[in-house]
C-alpha cells in the first residue's frame, strides 16, 4: 500500500500545458469518478489550481498505476500522450509522496513561497474527494496531516508574514503611514495594468474611495466602474491630489508627471496631511526630489523592488526551517504507515492478548493460593475468554475483502494496538 | 518605610528599563509584557511613597528637590500606564520608562532635607498650582517620547529601511495623533499652572511674574507648545517639524526644572 502523486507544476510545465490538463469546474468530477475506477487504484484524490494539478492515490503496485494514470490523463483529456512525456509529469510514491503532499500545502512548493491560498485549496480538493467517496483511510488521513502540517508551518516559521508583491508592499507601507485605510482616497494617474493590480489590492484593505486620472477618459472610466469610483480629465490630477491620500502613478509618459513644486503647493493647500506616492512607471514619472518633502512619501518600483526581494530572502531563511518541520512530519506518518501495513495486525491483536491474559492471571495467583487443578482451570477460563474474544476479528482480517486496509486501521485503533508495534 | 518603597520602586524601574531595552533590539513576547508588569509593581511602591510623604509633610509632597523630582516621576509612570492601557502600542515602553526611570533615579541622589514651608507657600495654592505643573509636564515628557518614536518610524519610511523596528512601531498618522492629543492635554494643564502660579504669586509676593529663572524657562515653553498647537490648527504643521518642535518643548521645561532644584533661589525655593 502506498501513496501515489501524479502531477504537473508551473515548474515541470508551461501555462499553455496545464490549461489543457487542468480538473477544473465540471471535469472535476469525471476526472475524479475515472482515476478511482482504474485498475490498481484503492483512493484517489485531485488538487486542480492554475498553477498545479496533481492526483493523489493509494495504491498497491506503484509502477503499474504510473502507466494507468499516464493513460488516463492523456485520454481523459483526449491530447496526445507525448505530450506527457519527459519532465512534463512528475511521479512521487512511498515517503517521497507524502513529503510533496506536505511541502505543497505549506506552499513550499508554491510559485510565491509562503502563499496563503493553497492550503484553501488543497482543503477544497480533499473536502471535494470526501464528499464522492473517493478517498479512504490513506488518503483521508494524508490529507488531514498535510493540512495540520502547513498549519503548524505557518504558526512556527514566518514564512507567510511579509509581502511578497509590489502591490501589497505598497499596501503593507501604506499602513505604517496612516493607521487605518479606511476612509483613505486612492488616486491613480494612469490606468495600466499595474495600477489596476494594485488599486484592487487597496480596495480590498478598506480604502474609501478610488479616483482614476487617465489622459484617455474612456478607458479612465472603464477602470474606476470597476471599483464604483470616479474617473476624472487626465489635467485634473492637481486638484484630485488635494483630496487623495494615496497616489498611485504609472501614466508610461516618457518623463516627470508630477513635480516637486506640484506637490509642495499641494501639501500647503492639504495642510501637510500625509501623502503617500508610489511611482510604479519606468521611466519614473513622479520627481524622485519629492520625498524630501515633509510627510510626502515616495516609493518607486525599485524601492518596492527591494522590499519584495527582502521579503523573499527572508522567507527563503524560513523555508529551511519550515522543511525540517515537513521532514519531522513525513517521519511520523511514515511510522504510522508501517504500522498500518507490515506489522500483521492478526499476529500484534493476539500478543496484546496473551499479554493480558498471562499479567491478568499472575495477578490473581499472587493473590489467592490456589492448588495445581485450580490454578489449571483458571488459567484454562482465562484462555478460552481470550481465544473466543479474539477469534471474529482473527477472522474478518483474514477475509481477503476490499476493504482490509480500513479494516487494519480499525482494529489497530480500537485494541489501542499503537504502541506494541 | 517611606524610603524603603521608593528603593524598592527604583529597584523594578530599573527592571523594567533593562526589559524594555533589550526589547528594542529583540523582539520577544515576554519582554513588553514584563517591562509593563515591573512598573505596576514599581509603581505600587511608588505610590506609597508619595502617599507616605504627603501624609507626613502634610501637603503634597514636592517641597524639596528629591521629593520633587520623585513625584514628577510618578506623573511620567501614571500617564504611562494610562497610555500602554488604551492604546497598547508597539514598543512605547522602550522610549517612556527611561524618562521616567532617569526621573526617578536622579530623585535618589537628591537632597530630601525639607526646610519649614514659609508662610507665603502655606496655601492651598501649592497644591493647585504644582498639580498642575507637573502633570502638564507628565503629558509634555510623554509627547516628546511619542514624537521621538515618531522620528525614528519617520526616519525608516522616509530612508526605505523597512526591518527591525519598522516593524514594530505604531503607523506615523498613529504616533503623530497620540503625541498630539497629549500635548492637548498638557497645554491647557500647563497654561492653568502659569496663571494659579502667577495669581498666588500676586496675592502672596504683591507681583504676577518677577523674572525667576524658571518663570522666564516656563514662558519659553508655552510659547513653544503654543506653536506646536496653533500651527497645526492653522497651517497644519504636524509630522517631523511638530514632533522636534515638541522634543525641544519638553528639554525646555527639563532645563526650567533642574535650574529650579540646582539654584535653590527666589520663590520656587526648597
Amino acid at each position: 500500500m502506498r501513496v501515489l502523486v501524479a502531477g504537473l507544476n508551473h515548474k515541470s510545465a508551461d501555462v499553455e500545458v496545464r490549461e489543457k490538463l487542468a480538473f477544473s469546474g465540471d471535469k472535476l468530477a469525471p476526472g475524479l469518478q475515472g482515476l478511482k475506477d482504474l485498475p490498481g487504484v484503492k483512493e484517489a484524490a485531485i488538487l486542480s489550481t492554475c498553477n498545479r494539478v496533481e492526483l493523489y492515490t493509494h495504491v498497491s503496485d506503484p509502477e503499474g498505476a504510473k502507466r494507468e494514470i499516464k493513460r488516463f490523463i492523456s485520454s481523459f483529456h483526449s491530447i496526445p500522450a507525448g505530450l506527457l512525456e519527459g519532465k512534463t509529469l512528475y511521479f512521487h510514491s512511498g515517503p517521497e509522496a507524502i513529503r510533496h503532499v506536505f511541502r505543497v500545502a505549506s506552499s513550499l512548493d508554491s510559485m510565491v513561497l509562503g502563499e496563503p491560498q493553497i492550503l484553501g485549496q488543497v482543503k477544497a480538493a480533499f473536502e471535494f474527494a470526501l464528499e464522492k467517496k473517493a478517498t479512504g483511510v490513506l488518503l483521508n488521513r494524508l490529507m488531514k496531516k498535510a493540512i495540520s502540517v502547513a498549519k503548524r508551518v505557518r504558526t512556527e516559521t514566518r514564512i507567510a508574514e511579509n509581502a511578497v508583491s509590489i502591490s501589497f508592499a505598497a499596501v503593507e507601507l501604506a499602513k505604517k503611514i496612516f493607521t487605518d485605510l479606511a476612509g483613505k482616497t486612492v488616486l491613480l494617474l494612469g490606468a495600466g495594468e499595474m495600477a489596476e493590480l494594485a488599486a484592487r489590492h487597496f480596495m480590498a484593505s478598506g480604502v474609501k474611495e478610488i479616483v482614476v486620472a487617465n489622459r484617455t477618459l474612456a478607458r479612465g472610466q472603464e477602470l474606476a466602474s470597476e471599483f464604483e469610483g470616479k474617473a476624472v480629465p487626465f489635467d485634473e490630477f492637481k486638484d484630485e491630489m488635494l483630496h487623495a491620500d494615496i497616489v498611485l502613478c504609472s501614466t508610461g509618459a516618457p518623463d516627470y508627471v508630477v513635480l516637486k513644486p506640484d506637490v509642495h503647493a499641494a501639501m500647503g493647500k492639504r495642510k501637510q496631511r500625509p501623502l503617500f506616492l508610489i511611482d510604479i512607471s519606468v521611466p519614473r514619472n513622479i520627481d524622485p526630489q519629492v520625498n524630501s518633502l515633509d510627510n510626502v512619501y515616495l516609493y518607486d518600483v525599485d524601492d518596492l523592488q527591494t522590499v519584495v526581494d527582502s521579503n523573499r530572502s527572508e522567507r527563503r531563511k524560513e523555508a529551511d526551517k519550515a522543511e525540517m518541520i515537513v521532514s519531522e512530519e513525513v517521519e511520523t506518518f511514515e511510522r504510522w504507515l508501517d504500522c498500518l501495513q507490515s506489522v500483521p495486525a492478526i499476529v500484534s491483536l493476539r500478543q496484546r492478548a496473551e499479554e493480558i491474559r498471562k499479567y491478568e492471571v499472575q495477578k490473581m495467583l499472587n493473590r489467592i493460593d490456589l492448588d495445581e487443578k485450580e490454578r489449571k482451570a483458571v488459567e484454562l477460563m482465562a484462555c478460552s475468554i481470550v481465544n473466543k474474544l479474539i477469534h471474529p476479528p482473527t477472522a474478518a482480517l483474514k477475509e481477503d475483502t476490499g476493504d482490509r486496509d480500513q479494516l487494519i486501521a480499525m482494529i489497530i485503533k480500537l485494541y489501542g494496538l499503537n504502541g506494541s508495534c | 518605610m517611606g524610603a524603603l518603597s521608593f528603593q524598592i520602586a527604583l529597584f523594578f524601574y530599573l527592571l523594567a528599563m533593562l526589559a524594555a531595552f533589550f526589547d528594542l533590539f529583540k523582539s520577544t513576547k515576554v519582554l513588553p509584557k514584563a517591562a509593563y508588569m515591573f512598573v505596576i509593581v514599581g509603581f505600587l511602591f511608588h505610590t506609597t511613597n508619595v502617599v507616605y510623604s504627603w501624609f507626613a509633610d502634610g501637603h503634597i509632597p514636592i517641597v524639596n528637590a528629591h521629593e520633587a523630582t520623585s513625584f514628577f516621576a510618578w506623573c511620567v509612570f501614571l500617564l504611562f500606564l494610562l497610555l500602554e492601557y488604551s492604546y497598547k502600542l508597539g514598543l512605547l515602553g522602550s522610549f517612556i520608562i527611561p524618562i521616567g526611570f532617569a526621573l526617578t533615579l536622579v530623585s535618589s541622589v537628591l537632597s530630601s532635607a525639607s526646610k519649614p514651608l514659609t508662610p507665603q507657600l502655606r496655601s492651598y495654592w501649592l497644591g493647585i498650582h504644582t498639580f498642575f505643573a507637573f502633570m502638564s509636564s507628565a503629558a509634555f515628557a510623554l509627547a516628546a517620547g511619542m514624537a521621538l518614536m515618531y522620528l525614528v518610524q519617520e526616519h525608516h519610511v522616509k530612508r526605505k529601511r523597512l526591518g527591525g523596528l519598522f516593524e514594530r512601531l505604531p503607523s506615523l498618522q498613529r504616533l503623530d495623533e497620540i503625541s498630539y492629543r497629549l500635548i492637548t492635554i498638557g497645554f491647557p494643564l500647563f497654561t492653568l499652572a502659569i496663571i494659579s502660579g502667577s495669581i498666588w504669586a500676586d496675592n502672596a509676593w504683591g507681583s504676577y511674574l518677577s523674572w525667576e529663572p524658571i518663570q522666564v524657562w516656563s514662558i519659553i515653553t508655552w510659547l513653544i507648545f503654543a506653536v506646536v498647537f496653533h500651527s497645526r490648527l492653522l497651517a497644519g504643521w504636524r509630522g517631523r517639524r511638530a514632533a522636534v518642535l515638541s522634543i525641544i518643548g519638553f528639554a525646555t521645561i527639563i532645563i526650567a526644572f533642574a535650574g529650579l532644584a540646582l539654584l535653590q533661589k527666589g520663590q520656587h525655593i526648597f
